[in-house]
């Protein structure tokens, strides 16, 4: 077994045993840290496959903001304690069956078809090719991402924003200070 | 000799186990991050197809790099609908969540 | 003085030909390399940190009219080794309510993030771990995994004051980023590579600086650098004084100095990175080139040191209303100066 090979199996168990413990663990916590060694694997097979500007983006979007995003979300939801709560629905059967299927059907489809192969090794400057296509091929869907992001920003924004409007004024903890934000000329007409 | 055929069953293994996360896991961030294993697959693949099948152009990078950035803004998006029902019911069990309004 | 160059190169070389005659194959010379690479660094990370521990104290103690340390050695510059020693042998405590796996990974993830940086950091002319050609992005993408394990750390410690240590560590990190990214992109606007060896090699002259022409940015890469370093005046996921240390609460001996020590490199990374960036790296005259780096590198660690012991903590809404109200726009500006410049010219 060359190098490539052996780097290959062990980043594909990693990413295969991390993913199954992300579905199963029954502490969500520890489903997002395992999320973060698949991605992390996941990262590791792009240098495999010499994608290395995909690798360091893979790093930096996935853990560094998404992966950082579901531990956030994590831990204002969720409790050390809750690791005992039932963690699936019903469905565990229906499931299995379902997924397992699914990849049957795909391996199948995989097993058969001819894949026509280019045995050229990725040119030099990789990378510089990627740009260029980003901004010339694909700059129709790069300024469609762009717009997608910025709506996705304002709408997490508007969504999570606290809703006051059409809610009652909340109760006067201080009446003294409601009323004197109302009319700050209160004071003065108090009797001396 | 490692091949596209052996990233893509990889690929195809993990989009089966964040199928199944996503099935049966009652937790909405659970949810979330099996599709983001799924997300991942794909990029897998797409990745794969870039290395081997157009390596001149890898056009297959960057249209991983379009996949990065949608599940970005689904994240973001997401798990802000997340916090809100976590807001509205103390608790963010997806079964439970069958209603438009409330 | 140039000898002082010469001297590392012929060492490197030595150790370059005993590997290469003990007659291994070509990929276990490179591993072995790597490997000697990867501890000389390790051994000059472990050295930096307690020296810069005890600027810090020493720098501290002047700026409020102190001695600081002077027993231990001469000017106290050995309190940092026996403070490190009884940090060392003190008994390694995992409280009964946290979760022990999460825990005991988190100040390993954050410490070996902290030192994985330093793999394509140019100390000198040809003192590189390993030149990646996507080295910027590189750094940008490791550092994040500092943050993963501050959070590992407040969550698992089963703590209301880590809890929101992490809290804090995480919505500031994930702010800072976006500036800190988008001013690094003024940089690369010019270089045109990501590689910190050909961004050191293109500012050879004094006036070839790129803080000439991004002084903008290096301001906002400053300032979002130090809010990712968790420094002060942005040390709110620790801030001593509300959160009894935050995120480290429940650590102590050996685990408690892994954190310590991974913030001191992530400072030290900062000031090396700026110095890389802006300050043209290793060039400069007379003196042999990683004296050059080391001197620009304490420089912007004395500055770092400076605000610390400046300014007061932000409260965190003043801390993410300047992020996205203040950095972020002032950022995507800099950008758009510099696209428009570099059109220009």
């Amino acid at each position: 077994m060359d190098s490539t090979a052996l780097a290959f199996y062990s980043l594909a168990f990693i990413i295969i045993a991390a993913a199954i413990f992300v579905v199963t663990a029954k502490n969500i916590f520890h489903s997002a840290v395992y999320l973060i060694v698949a991605l992390f694997g996941v990262a590791g097979l792009f240098v495999l496959l010499q994608a290395f500007f995909l690798a360091a983006a893979q790093v930096l979007i996935y853990v560094g903001a998404i992966a950082v995003l579901m531990m956030f979300a994590v831990m204002l939801t969720a409790r050390i304690a809750d690791a005992g709560v039932r963690h699936t629905n019903e469905q565990v059967g229906t499931g299995l069956l379902v997924s397992l299927g699914l990849l049957a059907v795909m391996l199948y489809s995989l097993w058969d078809s001819p894949f026509q192969f280019s045995g050229a090794p990725v040119a030099e400057g990789a990378g510089l090719t990627l740009g260029r296509q980003l901004l010339t091929k694909f700059v129709l869907p790069f300024e469609i991402v762009s717009v997608l992001l910025l709506a996705a920003l304002i709408g997490a924004v508007v969504i999570a924003k606290k809703d006051d409007t059409g809610r009652a004024e909340p109760k006067a903890k201080y009446p003294a200070a409601r009323a004197l934000r109302e009319d700050p000329d209160i004071v003065r007409k108090v009797p001396r | 000799m490692i091949g596209l055929s052996h990233y893509m069953a990889l690929s195809a293994i993990v989009f089966c186990i964040g199928v199944y996360g996503m099935l049966t896991r009652r937790n909405a961030v659970a949810v979330l991050m099996s599709v983001e294993l799924m997300f991942n697959s794909v990029n897998i693949a797409l990745v794969a197809c870039a290395r081997f099948v157009t390596p001149e152009t890898v056009t297959g990078q960057a249209v991983a790099v379009f996949t990065i950035a949608v599940a970005a803004a689904e994240a973001t998006v997401a798990l802000a609908i997340v916090l809100l029902i976590y807001q509205h019911h103390r608790g963010i069990d997806v079964d439970r969540v069958n209603f438009m309004k409330w | 003085m140039l000898e002082l160059d010469k001297l590392v190169k012929i060492v490197g070389d030595a150790i370059d030909a005993g590997i290469r005659a003990l007659g291994l194959g070509s990929a276990w010379v490179m591993v072995i390399q790597l490997a000697i690479a990867g501890l000389v660094v390790v051994a000059f990370a472990a050295v930096m940190v307690l020296f810069l521990v005890w600027l810090e104290r020493k720098i501290s103690a002047r700026m409020q009219n102190r001695l600081g340390p002077t027993r231990v050695g001469p000017a106290g510059t050995i309190q940092t080794i026996a403070d490190a020693l009884k940090l060392l042998q003190k008994e390694d405590i995992t409280p009964k309510a946290v979760d022990r796996g999460v825990y005991f990974w988190a100040p390993i993830i954050t410490f070996v993030a902290a030192l994985a940086v330093y793999v394509t950091i140019p100390f000198g002319e040809g003192l590189i771990v390993r030149d990646l050609n996507i080295g910027v992005l590189y750094i940008l993408s490791i550092t994040t995994f500092t943050v993963i394990g501050l959070l590992m750390a407040g969550w698992s410690s089963n703590n209301k004051y880590s809890l929101l240590g992490g809290f804090r560590s995480a919505a500031q990190v994930v702010s800072y980023e976006v500036p800190l990214a988008l001013s690094v992109i003024g940089v690369i606007m010019f270089t045109q590579t990501l590689s910190m060896l050909e961004i050191v090699e293109q500012q050879e002259k004094f006036h070839q600086w790129y803080i000439w022409r991004q002084p903008l940015g290096f301001l906002i890469f400053l300032i979002a650098g130090t809010a990712e370093a968790n420094r002060t005046p942005f040390d709110l996921p620790e801030a001593d004084s509300e959160l009894v240390a935050g995120f480290v609460t429940e650590y102590s001996g050996m685990k408690f100095a892994m954190f310590f020590l991974a913030e001191f490199l992530n400072m030290f990374t900062l000031a090396a990175v700026a110095t890389t960036l802006y300050f043209g790296g290793w060039n400069g005259p007379i003196l042999p080139s990683w004296m050059w780096f080391i001197a620009k590198c304490m420089v912007g660690v004395f500055i770092l040191m400076w605000f610390r012991w400046t300014y007061p903590r932000l409260r965190v809404d003043q801390l993410m209303g300047f992020a996205w109200k203040t950095l972020i726009p002032l950022a995507f500006i800099n950008l758009i100066l510099t696209g428009v410049g570099i059109h220009l010219f």
